[in-house]
């Protein structure tokens, strides 16, 4: 079970809601992907255009808990500003905090998502930082007390995969609260290798939405996470220089 | 008088029959929606949305959508 604040959950595949080729598609890929937290973004409605349909309205909430994320917020004050509209809606109290510090690589500003997570926690909300790799950044917004931690594989919507994998670890090892490597997934592999490294839970977006076909790749990711998480815990074999013969060397056949 | 208030970033002049922010959701077709109104910066409560819209107001309708 994945443990987040007071909630908990089976599955360990967090899915985004974005860039889907149609509500039909994303609802099957919501659906096989068996994501019990989905996440979204706050923005300002388009009235003025005609009844336009929305994805949250098409779910059944009881099934779900929202992830909403302070995306567009570049200072900790507009993801405050964010998380408490986001609460508002009665609907969460969940908060993924994401403040972009540049506007090429996406990588989130370090700074300004510690002076939000501290105004967070302090509020009482569920706080998730999205977070670089930086294990020092990590382990601080450890010891303020968040919920879970979010350090990125490669940059939001890169699907580059696991670019670190040594810092990943670390930050695994000295984590006391779930990580959940957010962002930069790819492919199956990438969510396997996050699993095995011992990474609690993955949460990805465009490795579904964008692959060629998104319910399928919800699918594969399903699997690829389980089977992750199962190998983490089977605890894999050692790696050794040289070969190791697996049939044994006793009762060879005379020539 | 007409109100003319600030909707969503655009210049709105309210319908004279539209007084409260429930009725300017109503009149908007929104009334069933999942959004949160925000009145010159400050969350509006649901059970708020009674109290009435004033002339240079700044109202934000906002929702969720996809993202990551």
């Amino acid at each position: 079970m994945l443990t987040i604040g007071n909630r908990s959950f089976s599955s360990r595949l967090l899915l985004g809601t974005g860039k889907y080729p149609s509500f039909d598609v994303q609802k099957e890929a919501v659906r096989v992907s068996e994501a019990e937290v989905l996440t979204f973004a706050v923005r300002r409605m388009n009235i003025f255009e005609s009844s336009q349909p929305n994805f949250l309205e098409q779910l059944d909430l009881s099934n779900y808990t929202l992830l909403p994320n302070t995306a567009g917020a570049k200072t900790a004050e507009e993801a405050v500003r964010i998380a408490h509209l986001a609460k508002a809606s009665g609907l969460c109290d969940m908060v993924k905090v994401e403040i972009i510090g540049c506007d090429r690589s996406l990588l989130p500003d370090p700074v300004e998502t510690l002076r939000a997570t501290s105004m967070l926690l302090d509020e009482g909300f569920i706080v998730l930082p999205y977070t670089s790799d930086d294990v020092v950044l990590a382990r601080t917004l450890c010891e303020m007390g968040v919920h879970a931690i979010m350090p990125g594989a490669a940059p939001i919507g890169s699907g580059r995969g696991i670019l670190n994998p040594l810092n990943l670890s670390l930050i695994i090892e000295q984590s006391n609260v779930p990580v959940i490597i957010d962002a930069g997934i790819g492919s199956p592999k990438d969510a396997t290798y996050a699993m095995e490294l011992g990474a609690d839970a993955v949460l990805l977006n465009t490795a579904v939405s964008e692959a060629k076909d998104p319910v399928k790749m919800a699918e594969a990711m399903k699997l690829a996470i389980e089977a992750g998480r199962l190998g983490y815990e089977a605890g894999r074999m050692p790696k050794r220089d040289y070969a190791v013969a697996s049939s044994p060397m006793e009762g060879l056949l005379p020539n | 008088m007409t109100k003319t208030i600030q909707l969503n970033g655009k210049t709105y002049d309210v319908p004279t029959e539209v007084q409260s922010v429930q009725q300017l959701l109503i009149h908007l077709q929104l009334a069933e929606r999942i959004l949160v109104v925000e009145r010159n910066k400050k969350i509006i409560a649901k059970e708020a949305y009674d109290k009435p819209i004033q002339d240079r107001d700044q109202i934000e309708i906002i929702h969720f959508v996809g993202g990551g």
